[in-house]
């Protein structure tokens, strides 16, 4: 995982609530058996037409927003499935941060495991992110806090442990990885094997 | 004396596998017991193992099958399995290959245990209480009727557990779900999970383990049970859970792989720890009255939107994601549900295709016909489940009254192995989503109990099952 420290991007928001994993990427999708491509089918079934051309009315396919990094969305994104093909797509068509009122529990941990940095504010401070879509923002990883239009600064909430991986860039299989000794202690000291 | 501080079932089975414990800096390690592993989302996790020359820690632990892009017609040759289209063939190839590798015991087509992965776990007695279990696929959810912990992940901490056999977890919240009063005729646990998820919303468990409890759950066998906690995830719960009881060791007793002679009698005293201690705290509690409950169907996109059979679909209310719902399903607020005509009814998936589940739609099927324009598909959650059905003559009520009898698989609930509802069509379907296209692209899903399902095939629109017994 690369260390994200720094985000500077135009956002751009998508303020339907309950956005779910199918319509970020939809099941069809994931007869892959690699993490590759998936951006090419993000949101699929919104962003193309059934004649497979792209849907001028969706937002991301709006010049402006074509590299965009921030994703604002509505509350309770990623709710659904627990395919981690949802946030290898946003990040494979070039997201680094999703920015809501609540992010579901599976997505959340599987966005920090990639490097997609969710971002959890209220419903006040969202309304005011959808207002200003298409802004610029920063958001500085380590300090856990964004500057958004006017320079004000606005933070957030993150679990230490993530914030850490994150900023570090660290594979957090290398962290369990160094317990073994712990889990082998564990094994042998339970009153019961499953 | 030391005092014991009362614990919930979530916080002893949670307490029982903490490798270490979590600080404000670090997350707990949480050993897994059980990890149940599927086609779709593994791939990427044992091309990691294979970059980083990792051997999987406990392979006895692990226990793979394949469910989800497997075709349901009959399998008799590999060419069977490109049905479902060549890049599904080659991930079925994979798993296989991978499993293989990794000495991973994989329930494949030639396997009478083959089945959907939450539906096979149970029935080899695999799932028991107290176990964490684990599964890149969201409706793990669904061993917690056994009173185990178990959640989904994602194929990164897929990696994770087999190269360690442990996750790094931080601690949820518990939420109890009081069931006050009993369930009527006609209303089943389907129609229980779903009036909850109405009541609480889509988003309402997030964060939270649940635990249901109350005389209507005491009162229902285990596969009523699973249906509940089952969908716990579509109120974005990390799990639901229920206190092991009679009715759960009567299950597991003598199941291929339940603990046998001494070891079973070990294990029923310490399951019988388990269930929460009556003077227990949880973070938050609700209740609902399941005497007042009807069958509940969805009218919208996502499971929270719902309402009972015998009422009208709510007006528009100036909320764009709601009128948007109402548009994408093409549904007439203001009037009542059961105005709108079916084209495609689905029992199956690991929320509703266990034996009882068939069998309460056969009930209603039997020496009837369904209406001429649906088109019915009745796929058992596992090969076991499709020959105790034929050995009761399930498939000749099934066949006989119009509906395909199909291989055990996913199937429509994700539309991913080729069974699909075409765009534009209304599926009644006892799956778990009805979100925008979850069936096929443009497909729109009522979600129902199988008994509503059966009645809405019969009747060509959407039916009230209290009118058929
Ligand atoms: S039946 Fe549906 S919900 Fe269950 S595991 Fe399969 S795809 Fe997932």
């Amino acid at each position: 995982m690369k260390p994200l420290k720094h985000i500077e991007s135009n956002t751009v928001a998508l303020p339907t609530v309950d956005i779910d994993t199918d319509q970020i990427i939809p099941a069809r999708f994931l007869t892959t058996t690699t993490r590759e491509g998936l951006g090419d089918n993000l949101f699929h079934d919104w962003r193309y037409t059934n004649d497979g051309k792209e849907n001028p009315n969706f937002l991301l396919n709006q010049n402006h927003n074509k590299d965009c990094q921030i994703l604002i969305a509505g509350n309770n994104f990623g709710c659904g499935s627990s395919r981690e093909h949802a946030p290898w797509a946003l990040m494979d068509y070039g997201f680094k941060a999703v920015i809501s009122t609540k992010i579901a529990d599976i997505f959340k941990s599987n966005s920090l495991k990639n490097g997609l940095l969710p971002i959890i504010v209220d419903e006040e401070t969202l309304n005011e992110l959808v207002r200003q879509s298409g802004e610029k923002i920063t958001i500085n990883v380590e300090k856990s806090e964004m500057t958004i239009s006017n320079n004000k600064k606005i933070s957030y909430e993150i679990d230490e442990f993530s914030k850490y991986c994150l900023v570090e860039g660290i594979d957090q299989l290398g962290y369990l990885q160094r317990h073994t000794i712990e889990i082998k202690k564990f094994e042998k000291m339970r009153t019961w094997t499953p | 004396m030391e005092t014991q501080i009362p614990k919930t079932l979530f916080e002893k089975v949670w307490a029982e596998h903490e490798v270490t414990q979590e600080t404000p800096a670090n997350p707990a390690i949480l050993y897994i017991d059980l990890h149940l592993i599927h086609e779709v989302t593994t791939p990427q996790a044992f091309t990691l193992l294979k970059n980083q020359n990792l051997n999987v820690r406990m392979p006895k632990l692990t226990i793979g099958t394949m469910d989800h892009s497997t075709p349901t017609v009959p399998i008799h040759s590999f060419k069977d399995i490109e049905i479902a289209g060549k890049s599904a063939a080659n991930q079925v190839r994979t798993m296989m290959q991978n499993c293989e590798d990794f000495g991973i015991e994989l329930f494949g087509f030639e396997s009478n245990n083959r089945g959907i992965v939450h539906v096979i776990g149970p029935e080899l007695g695999l799932t028991q209480p107290g176990k964490t279990i684990v599964c890149g696929d969201s409706h793990t959810s669904t061993h917690g009727a056994f009173g185990a912990l178990a959640f989904g992940i994602g194929t990164t901490e897929v990696g994770h557990v087999l190269a360690t056999q442990c996750l790094l977890q931080r601690k949820p919240k518990t939420l109890l779900i009081e069931v006050t009063g009993l369930l009527n005729k006609g209303v089943t646990s389907k129609d229980l999970i779903l009036a909850i998820i109405g009541q609480i919303g889509v988003d309402g468990g997030t964060g939270y383990v649940m635990e249901f409890k109350g005389k209507a759950i005491d009162n229902m066998n285990m596969e009523a049970r699973l249906t509940i906690c089952n969908m716990s995830i579509e109120a974005g719960a990390k799990s639901g859970m229920i206190a092991p009881d009679d009715t759960t060791y009567n299950y597991l007793y003598d199941r291929p792989r339940s603990p046998k002679d001494n070891d079973w009698e070990e294990a029923l005293l310490r399951w019988k720890t388990l269930p929460s201690d009556s003077d227990a705290i949880y973070d938050k509690h609700i209740s609902i009255d399941a005497s007042k409950l009807v069958p509940m169907v969805t009218f919208g996109t996502n499971p929270g939107m719902v309402i009972g059979v015998d009422e009208s679909v709510p007006e528009k209310k100036n909320d764009k994601s709601f009128d948007k719902a109402l548009e994408y399903m093409q549904i007439l607020p203001g009037k009542p549900i059961t105005n709108n005509e079916v084209d495609v009814v689905f029992i199956g998936s690991c929320t509703n295709s266990r034996i009882n589940d068939l069998q309460q739609a056969a009930d209603i099927l039997k020496g009837r016909k369904i209406s001429k324009g649906v088109k019915m598909l009745i796929v058992p959650g596992s090969q076991k489940i499709k020959k105790e059905a034929e050995e009761l003559g399930l498939d000749k009520i099934f066949i006989s009254a119009g509906a395909q009898w199909r291989e055990s698989g996913c199937s429509m609930c994700l539309g991913m192995n080729g069974d699909t509802v075409k765009s534009g069509k209304l599926s009644v379907s006892t799956s778990n989503r009805n979100f925008e296209g979850r069936q096929g692209k443009g497909a729109r899903t009522i979600l129902a109990s199988p008994l509503t399902a059966a009645a809405s095939a019969i009747e060509g629109r959407v039916a009230d099952p209290r009118h058929y017994l």
